[in-house]
């Protein structure tokens, strides 16, 4: 078990960085998610942190031993950190046994020692009697427990987690996603994990780093990604969040302030220290809008109803903004139709801060 | 300043320096070797080598009459290996993969098998004529003792390599770019020349100009057919050369050999640039066309192609099996007269015969052997390594192959004519130079299956064992060669058919004692025993054809286009 300090990390191949200056520091024991679209640079911060690639400038340390620096870099054999890979990468020439058992063999342990801890990692992934197969032989949710016993063998201070359950079925990557969770309770190591699926992140992560073309957009918990987003990137990408333009009326008080947004007055959450200014915005959730039942709110277009069952999701453009697409729940019965006028009202939402540095 | 880590890169460095040892030795020493032979021979620099070879009217000669063969042979080439590949690749013809196997066989067999084969059909003693009595009258000229026969059997020889190529090009071929044209309103007849013939292009270049440079390089055949008609090529005046004036020629030959490679350089850029002239880039992948219905064609064309099997592959084989059951030259084969003598007299009494088997078949097995053991950490740095300079390593493991084998054979004698310095070692007219020139050589036929392994392995698989803490060298032996070996061991393989019955190289480097059994049978046929270099010939084809099964027990692990001739 270890702490992992990512400082000031950047890596570029040839003009290109496909992570910049990213700082994280993972917790001993802490499940660290880190989230992002196709492409923002999660798979190479994994392969920074396990040595495959080198950094282009900052450091990277493993609990107290810095491992990644413009100095050099320790060697991916000698970090003592497991990886679950995304396509498990099992080793087709062996058994199950001989996959799990290759750590401790590489390590000369002796070997009615190591067969016990092989069992017994089998067992910890409830393979039982699974030994003598070869990976080919296995499931796919089979061969995912394969890679993370083999991981765990080795009782590494530190597991990388890449879209290990891209591959897999929705059904299993449910059960999956459990025994992660289980494994994590149990074992306490420190977990990165990667991942392209929010509602993955959520249900696993103590924090969630949240990655946008190779920089670091937010770290926060999951629960304060969805309340607090800090930027704009992280407003919308974190379920579907609704970005309106605003401007600030009044001072932060007691973590609210009074905004001006679609030509009403709304009180919003906002950070500590907030200050009158325009050219704001701010994030809504679904759940933030209704239709509204008197006076107050918007008025605008029903652009879409998309009936799915219980609830339709409505597609709204509001007439003080025609560029903007609100979307909403409303659930049955539902009395919106598409093209017709409709009204309005937001509940609450939050002032993203102004640009400046991430939380 | 961050402080310095230690890094524990000791393994990949000594690999690195180990691989660059050995390329410098087998690539690129030869190389610089024989260039210093024509640009500064005996030390300084001066014109001398080039101004003596230059004024030589056999130069001009030879070199005139290895453009002719070499044009025209790749051009015989070219036209039936691209025939036969749209014909099994574009069309509903059925037996695709027996097709291809007998049609790609004649690769597997040494030009000089070939040569001899041929000779034994056609020629006034040919027992397979003698059948028939129709075999001309004893004394008459063999019809392949001429420039067009040395054409016919080189466009033999190479059509199977540019039947490969193309083959591989027209599979790769989109069929949405055969579907539009035909949507269009072209026949098929029409997007064959409009549209697939012309994508082709860099494929057929590329088969063009490796055709060239195998018929320009080739040894084999121009001794078997052109040396008796005074017919003489580079590489046989070479040979006549040495053969006549020993070491001392040896500056004269530097130049020769050279003069080759020039030649066979001029065909590979002529194949640049006539690919760079227009865009051929196909984007898409996809699946292949639908097969053409040739609809009451078939059978015809059908039969055309293994009417073509049997004048390339069954019937010389067939005479060349005859010739070594006859006792003598010109007797006619009869049950009475066919025996085994030949064999019995080139397996156990014969010396050289005897030696030279054993030579071979010891040369071939250290070569295949040493070349898959060094394939597999070269083909690890340049498919997966980080350096750039790597990738110029590949370029010079494939320089050896690529150029004629003369050109090797002539460095390495540059090289070994003295004792290697400091050590006092004569590799000089013993076997160990063959050995040497062999690795040199044919490195690249395991090296080349080996990357193609490479690339299709997921490098997860030895990153999840670096992450396991295994050193590089651990890694390389538990994980990366147990994936890689199935298509090592065939490019070994490979290595082990091609060496076992080679003349070019052997027949400049062999001496008393270090015969091949190329150099034996060609001795033979010399000496008019064409009945011994048949019974040699149909040993080796067989020891071929046998390996070739054995091979095809691993077709199921080896990543495809490794094996030639299967489809
Ligand atoms: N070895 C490399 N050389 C050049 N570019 C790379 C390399 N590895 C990754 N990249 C680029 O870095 C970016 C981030 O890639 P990656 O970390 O794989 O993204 P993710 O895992 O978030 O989808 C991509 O644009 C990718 O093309
Ligand atoms: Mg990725």
């Amino acid at each position: 078990m270890a702490r992992l300090t990512l400082d000031h990390v950047t890596k570029s191949f040839a003009d290109f960085d496909a992570v910049k200056d990213v700082s994280i520091d993972v917790a001993d024991g802490e499940f660290l998610a880190v989230l992002g679209p196709s492409g923002c640079g999660k798979t190479t911060l994994l392969r920074l942190v396990a040595g495959f690639e080198k950094v282009s400038a900052g450091e990277i340390r493993i609990g107290s031993d810095v491992v990644s620096n413009s100095g050099g870099s320790v060697a991916p054999e000698k970090r003592r950190v497991g990886i679950v890979f995304q396509n498990y990468a099992l080793w087709p020439h062996m058994t199950v046994a001989e996959n799990i058992g290759y750590s401790l063999k590489v390590a000369k342990l002796d070997k009615a020692v190591a067969r016990r801890k092989v069992e017994d990692a089998l067992a910890l992934v409830n393979l039982q009697g699974l030994g003598d197969r070869r990976p080919a032989n296995l499931s796919g949710g089979q061969r995912q427990r394969v890679a993370l016993a083999r991981c765990l063998v080795a009782a590494p201070s530190l597991v990388l987690f890449d879209e290990p359950l891209a591959n897999l079925d929705v059904h299993l990557r449910a059960s999956m996603e459990d025994e992660f969770a289980a494994f994590h309770k149990r074992s306490g190591t420190t977990i990165v994990y990667i991942t392209h699926d929010q509602a993955e992140a959520m249900a696993l992560a103590d924090r969630i780093a949240v990655m946008d073309h190779g920089r670091l957009a937010q770290l926060a918990t999951p629960r304060e990604l969805y309340h607090e987003p800090a930027n704009e990137m992280v407003a919308s990408f974190i379920s579907q969040g609704i970005l309106l333009p605003a401007d600030v009326l009044s001072a932060e008080e007691a973590g609210h302030c009074k905004v001006r947004v679609l030509e009403t007055e709304l009180v919003v959450r906002c950070r500590p220290g907030e200050l009158p200014r325009a050219g704001a915005k701010i994030c809504c959730r679904s759940a933030d809008l209704e239709v509204s039942a008197d006076s107050s709110g918007f008025d605008g277009l029903v652009k879409r109803v998309i009936y799915q069952g219980g609830a339709a999701r409505i597609e709204f453009t509001p007439a003080a903004g025609p560029d903007l697409t609100l979307h909403f729940e409303q659930p049955d019965p539902v009395t919106l139709v598409s093209g017709a006028e409709a009204r309005l009202r937001l509940k609450s939402g939050w002032l993203i801060p102004a640009a400046g540095p991430a939380s | 300043m961050p402080t310095r880590i230690r890094e524990s890169r000791g393994q990949e460095m000594a690999l690195t320096a180990a691989v660059a040892v050995v390329i410098v030795l087998l690539s690129l020493l030869p190389m610089l070797r024989l260039v210093k032979e024509i640009v500064a021979p005996g030390g300084t620099l001066s014109a001398i080598a080039i101004e003596t070879g230059l004024r030589s009217p056999a130069t001009w000669v030879a070199t005139w009459h290895t453009l002719v063969v070499g044009i025209g042979g790749t051009l015989l080439a070219v036209l039936s290996g691209t025939l036969v590949a749209v014909l099994v690749s574009l069309t509903d013809i059925r037996g695709r993969s027996a097709l291809v196997l007998c049609y790609v066989m004649p690769l597997m067999i040494a030009p000089q098998v070939t040569a001899l084969a041929w000779l034994q059909l056609f020629g006034p003693a040919s027992p397979f004529l003698k059948l028939f009595g129709a075999a001309p009258p004893l004394g008459t000229k063999n019809p392949l003792y001429s420039t067009s026969g040395i054409i016919l059997l080189l466009g033999v020889q190479y059509g199977p390599l540019v039947f490969l190529l193309v083959r591989a090009g027209l599979r790769k071929l989109p069929r949405e770019l055969v579907e539009a044209a035909r949507a269009g309103g072209a026949n098929w007849f029409t997007v064959l020349i409009t549209i697939v013939l012309p994508l082709m292009t860099p494929s057929i270049m590329a088969a063009s100009a490796l055709a060239f440079v195998s018929c320009v390089g080739n040894f084999g055949i121009p001794a078997f057919l052109g040396i008796p008609a005074n017919y003489l090529v580079l590489p046989t005046l070479i040979y006549q050369k040495l053969a006549g004036g020993g070491p001392a020629v040896l500056g004269e030959t530097a130049f020769l050999s050279v003069l080759i490679g020039v030649i066979a350089m001029a065909g590979i850029l002529a194949q640049e640039v006539m690919s760079r002239r227009r865009d051929y880039r196909i984007s898409s992948t996809s699946l292949s066309a639908e097969p053409y219905e040739l609809g009451r064609w078939r059978p015809v064309i059908q039969a055309s192609l293994w009417l073509l099997i049997l004048l390339v592959l069954v019937l010389p084989l067939f005479g060349l099996v005859l010739t070594s059951l006859v006792p003598g030259y010109g007797i006619a084969l009869t049950a009475k007269t066919a025996t085994l003598d030949n064999y019995r007299f080139v397996l156990f009494e014969h010396d050289a015969a005897n030696r030279a088997f054993f030579n071979s078949f010891w040369l071939s097995i250290a070569a295949a052997f040493f070349a898959v053991i060094v394939a597999v950490p070269v083909g690890y740095l340049i498919a997966w390594g980080k350096q750039r300079w790597v990738r110029l390593l590949n370029l010079s493991v494939e320089l050896p192959y690529a150029l004629p084998g003369v050109v090797l054979a002539i460095a390495s004698l540059l090289i070994f004519l003295r004792p290697i310095p400091f050590t006092g070692i004569q590799l000089y007219n013993t076997v160990w130079i063959i050995l040497y020139a062999y690795l040199a050589r044919f490195l690249v036929l395991a090296l080349r299956p080996t990357i193609s392994g490479y690339h299709q392995i997921d490098r997860a698989l030895e990153e999840a064992a670096q992450v396991a803490g295994a050193g590089l060298f651990t890694r390389l032996r538990t994980i990366v060669f147990p994936l890689v070996a199935p298509a090592a061991i065939a490019g070994g393989l490979l290595i082990f058919m091609t060496a076992l019955s080679e003349l070019t190289v052997s027949a400049l480097l062999w001496s008393s004692g270090s015969e091949t059994i190329g150099v034996v049978m060609f001795s033979f046929e010399q000496g008019g025993d064409s009945n011994y270099a048949a019974a040699m010939s149909v040993i080796t084809v067989a020891v071929t054809f046998v390996l070739m099964l054995v091979t095809n027990l691993l077709a199921p692990h080896l990543p495809s286009g490794v094996l030639p001739w299967r489809d």
